[in-house]
């Protein structure tokens, strides 16, 4: 007996130079929590977005049937109006709006012409219980952790009267205690009637959450596994993402040698005057040439408030001691222009907000941080930078048309790539990654781990700032802890493991 | 994903370039059609030599104040005392060579260097205080009309007697002579002119076609050759029967070299596109977002200055009245010419685009004796109708 809630047959998309779905099919159950997979840029989030009117009927080609009808959403509201939300891979939440005022943001409740705030309050309420989310509604957006903001999402579909949910990557910004919160959140809805479509690159949590995984490779549906009738390993899952085997996630380094301190913070202590306290305390680190360090941490634990203080300190906090070092000098840098000719260069974790001009193409986001090397005063030499585009492209393996593709089109995954092309051109002594692989394929992490230890065997340093616990243990030589703005302990690789890493991490 | 390789047939590719450069096509064809209906309104007089000279005459301020203009809105800032600096700046001209008696080729530099200096000020308040740009120029508006006011104070309308400035918005170059009826100089600077197109897009075209990008097919690449080169020629033509190049022309077509060149070709090109399309990803890539604003200012007002001067040896007077309203066409212009609400994007050949559609209104509904109420109601529906296709067209996402 098969019910199925959702039935995509053939269904095929194709953006200008880009065939990003090619006869797809994809049938859901009643009541399964179903996993999509694939590599960054199969068609995953296109697929979604063609199902929840994102891309109207008539934009793409092949059929849907929901709930037994055929369905022609022309727009998201139409979507929703059957009951099927989807909460996008980019948070859409008003940082500047109070919980409730999300909540019900674009379906207010109304008495008469104008809107019940006291219902609306009431009703938020009762939707974060269900989340298990326990705060004020009354409490602005902008106050929430990552983690807690995706609660609030997913207490806006439930507002919405969901039947079918679809999260693209909720877990991508997620530490992995609030990750297991909310799987465990989706579990509990599955038992309340609500089938869910969940995308995600971490197999670890859909091989323990899934009921079906359907994989999707170069915008065609490769196969749908049942993980209640054979068991699904992780392999299993990899294999048929990449097409071939992979027998190790994380590559190995070869000729471990170490050279002199190349970066170096003495009790760096940095105030916030805006919350007008101590956000950073005494912070003592460093790293060698040829070396990878991991800075893991929960969320919030301030790695990102440190590296950007030491990156020419645009978020201008007020450093009110301690000493860096780069390469033996003493340094303090005003600007990330001053700290980059220094030879430091930071990788923002919000590609899309710091990271990328995104109405422009690949080529121009490649090379915008070093435009010095391709000119002999003001003029740039556009063949040079052709050149050194494609051989970024296809280095890291950028999947797009051609180095011509607004970087906007691209994939949550090749956008990140894209990221690392401009800094690797850039070729810092010091490179400082916040969250290099969030988002990115199992297939694509290994390219960027190998291109990693590329980088370090050339002398780079890496200083890699992760929540993923596997990562900061799969590739760092050596490993800080952070805790609350605080350095709370030092692990070589071969002493860390999570259990001594996590105690550490959570230490006030 | 799968590239699309395989060959479309021509009426399929003109489909799909209508359908991806629309937004420019369209400014092409509002242009278009606005000259034929005033040649068509005023029995051929439109389309004459004399009143296309004239309307470049005309245009030239505007276009001048347009090209700094498109800089500072892809910066998403934006500058609303031009006019009046403009009209400051021609009256300070006018009093240096009437009252001082110091020759025009000094006070030209001169108040150019004025107009810096009042771009210095500006920009600094913008990027160093933090005043935003629509305050700083708005009291600069405030600021110059009233400078202007105080300069004339005296004198009152002032007209120059300098022959030298008064040709610079009036005259035409000199021809080569060899004593024949048509403009000759005027002939051979079009005949470079459309050898140099034709050989840089044949260059262009071949590199492209070495780094396998998408080209347009042959017949649509001959026919755009085609097509550019009949639209020089027919206003060379047009203009070497009449008296040849306006100077004014010559002004422009630097000042846009020049910009056009900056834009695309430069690293500060690509630091205004940058900080526009976002700034803090700028900043973090380590460009000095303030020194580039604090640029753009700058080459604003110097601009506004050299408009200034354009005005003033337009009307071969300084009046009080001068600077009203030019920011308007200004503004319009870019806007008209694509550069995008939301910043980040935007071209100075396109912009000059944009300021031959304004202009063309002025000077059409001027001929037909349009009056100039209804002149202003027409250009501002005009203007938004750009904006509003501009916006739509690019939500697509193309
Ligand atoms: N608006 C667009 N214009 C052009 N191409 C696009 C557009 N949107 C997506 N694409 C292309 O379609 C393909 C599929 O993209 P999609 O975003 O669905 O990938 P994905 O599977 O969600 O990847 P990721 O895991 O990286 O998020 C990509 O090659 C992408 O470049
Ligand atoms: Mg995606």
């Amino acid at each position: 007996m098969n019910d199925y809630i959702l039935e995509m047959n053939s269904i095929s998309k194709t953006f200008p130079g880009v065939k990003a779905l090619n006869n797809v099919s994809f049938k859901v159950k009643r009541g399964e929590i179903h996993c999509l997979v694939g590599e960054n840029g199969a068609g995953k989030s296109t697929l979604m977005k063609v199902l929840s009117g994102v891309y109207p009927h008539g934009e793409y080609l092949g059929d849907i049937v929901y709930n037994g009808r055929t369905q022609q959403f022309k727009t998201i509201a139409d979507s929703e109006k059957n009951g099927v939300v989807i909460i996008y891979q980019e948070l859409a939440l008003i940082p500047e709006l109070s919980l409730y005022e999300n909540i019900y943001f674009g379906h207010e409740i109304m008495k008469g012409k104008v809107i019940d705030w006291n219902e609306t309050i009431v009703n938020s309420r009762e939707m974060l219980k269900k989340v298990k989310l326990d705060v004020n509604p009354s409490i602005k957006v902008k106050n929430l952790g990552v983690g807690h903001q995706q609660l609030v999402e997913i207490a806006k579909a439930l507002s919405k009267d969901v039947k079918l949910l679809i999260l693209d990557e909720p877990t991508a910004a997620l530490h992995e205690h609030d990750s297991q919160n909310l799987l465990k959140l989706i579990k509990q809805l599955k038992e309340q009637g609500v089938t869910c479509i969940m995308i995600s690159h971490k197999l670890k949590e859909i091989t323990a959450i899934a009921d079906t995984i359907t994989v999707l490779r170069d915008g065609a549906t490769i196969c749908s596994l049942d993980c209640q009738e054979q068991h699904t390993t992780e392999s299993d899952i990899i294999k048929h993402m990449v097409g071939r085997e992979m027998d190790h996630i994380y590559p190995k380094r070869k000729n471990h040698e170490f050279g002199e301190i190349s970066f170096e913070l003495k009790d760096w202590t940095v105030e916030d005057p805006i919350k007008g306290r101590e956000i950073l305390h005494n912070i003592n680190i460093n790293v060698r040439k040829g070396e990878i360090v991991g800075l893991q941490g929960l969320m919030g634990a301030g790695r990102t408030e440190l590296a950007l203080s030491i990156f020419g300190n645009t978020t201008k906090y007020n450093i009110t001691g301690g000493e860096m070092f780069l390469s033996g000098k003493k340094q303090m840098f005003r600007s990330p222009k001053d700290a980059i000719k220094s030879g430091l260069a930071y990788v923002s974790e919000d590609r899309k907000g710091k990271g990328l001009v995104l109405i422009q193409d690949i080529k121009f986001n490649t090379t915008i941080a070093n435009l010095e090397s391709l000119t002999d005063g003001q003029t740039i030499n556009e063949n040079e930078e052709i050149r050194i585009a494609n051989d970024f492209k296809n280095a890291i393996n950028i999947k797009a048309p051609s180095i011509e593709q607004k970087v906007r089109n691209l994939s949550g995954g090749n956008q990140q790539k894209v990221q690392l092309a401009k800094w690797m051109f850039v070729n810092p002594n010091v490179l400082i990654l916040d969250e290099p692989t969030r988002g990115i394929d199992v297939g694509a992490k290994f390219e960027i781990y190998t291109l990693m230890n590329e980088l370090v065997k050339k002398g780079m340093s890496i200083i890699m700032i992760t929540s993923e616990l596997p990562e900061a243990l799969g590739m760092s030589d050596r490993l800080y802890v952070m805790s609350e703005g605080a350095i709370t302990g030092e692990f070589l690789a071969e002493e860390a493991n999570e259990h001594n890493v996590m105690a550490m991490a959570i230490k006030s | 994903m799968e590239v699309n390789n395989q060959k479309v047939g021509i009426g399929k590719e003109i489909i799909c370039l209508m359908k991806t450069n629309i937004r420019e096509y369209m400014m092409y064809i509002a242009l278009v059609l606005i000259m034929i209906f005033f040649t068509w309104k005023t029995h051929g007089g439109f389309i004459q030599a004399r009143n296309i000279s004239n309307l470049i005459n005309q245009a030239g301020y505007v276009a001048i104040l347009a090209m700094g203009m498109t800089l500072i809105l892809i910066l998403k800032h934006i500058d609303l005392s031009v006019g009046y600096v403009a009209g400051f700046c021609g009256a300070v001209s006018a009093i240096l060579m009437t009252k001082y008696g110091i020759s025009e080729w000094i006070v030209i530099p001169l108040v150019i260097a004025i107009g810096l200096l009042i771009g210095l000020y500006q920009g600094f308040l913008v990027t160093k205080v933090g005043v935003p740009a629509f305050v700083t120029t708005l009291a600069g508006m405030f600021i110059f009309r009233g400078l202007l006011n105080l300069t004339l104070q005296n004198t009152g309308t002032i007209i120059i007697p300098n022959k030298g400035f008064n040709a610079l918005s009036n005259g035409f170059i000199p021809d080569i002579p060899l004593g024949m009826e048509i403009h000759v100089l005027t002939l051979l600077i079009g005949a470079i002119a459309v050898v140099y197109m034709i050989a840089s897009e044949v260059k262009i075209r071949n590199n492209r076609t070495k780094y396998q990008f998408t080209n347009h097919s042959k017949p649509v690449f001959l026919s755009k050759l085609l097509f550019l080169s009949t639209i020089i020629m027919l206003i060379v033509f047009l203009l070497a029967n009449y008296s040849g190049i306006p100077w004014t022309a010559v002004t422009v077509g630097i000042v846009l070299i020049i910009y056009n060149y900056m834009l695309n070709k430069t690293k500060l090109g690509r630091y205004i596109y940058g900080i526009g399309g976002n700034e803090q990803a700028a900043e973090l890539s380590g460009i000095n977002v303030k020194g580039v604003t604090m640029l753009a200012f700058c080459s604003m007002s110097a601009l506004a200055a050299l408009a200034g001067v354009l005005y003033t040896s337009r009307l071969q007077s300084a009046t009080p009245t001068a600077g009203l309203g030019f920011e308007l066409d200004a503004i319009a212009s870019a806007y008209i010419g694509g550069v995008a609400v939301s910043g980040g994007i935007g071209r100075v050949t396109n912009t000059i685009i944009g300021t031959l559609v304004i202009m063309s209104l002025t000077n059409g509904m001027n001929l037909m004796g349009v009056d100039i109420s209804y002149q202003y109601v027409v250009k501002g529906i005009i203007f938004v109708i750009a904006v509003a296709f501009d916006v739509r067209t690019r939500s697509k996402g193309r």
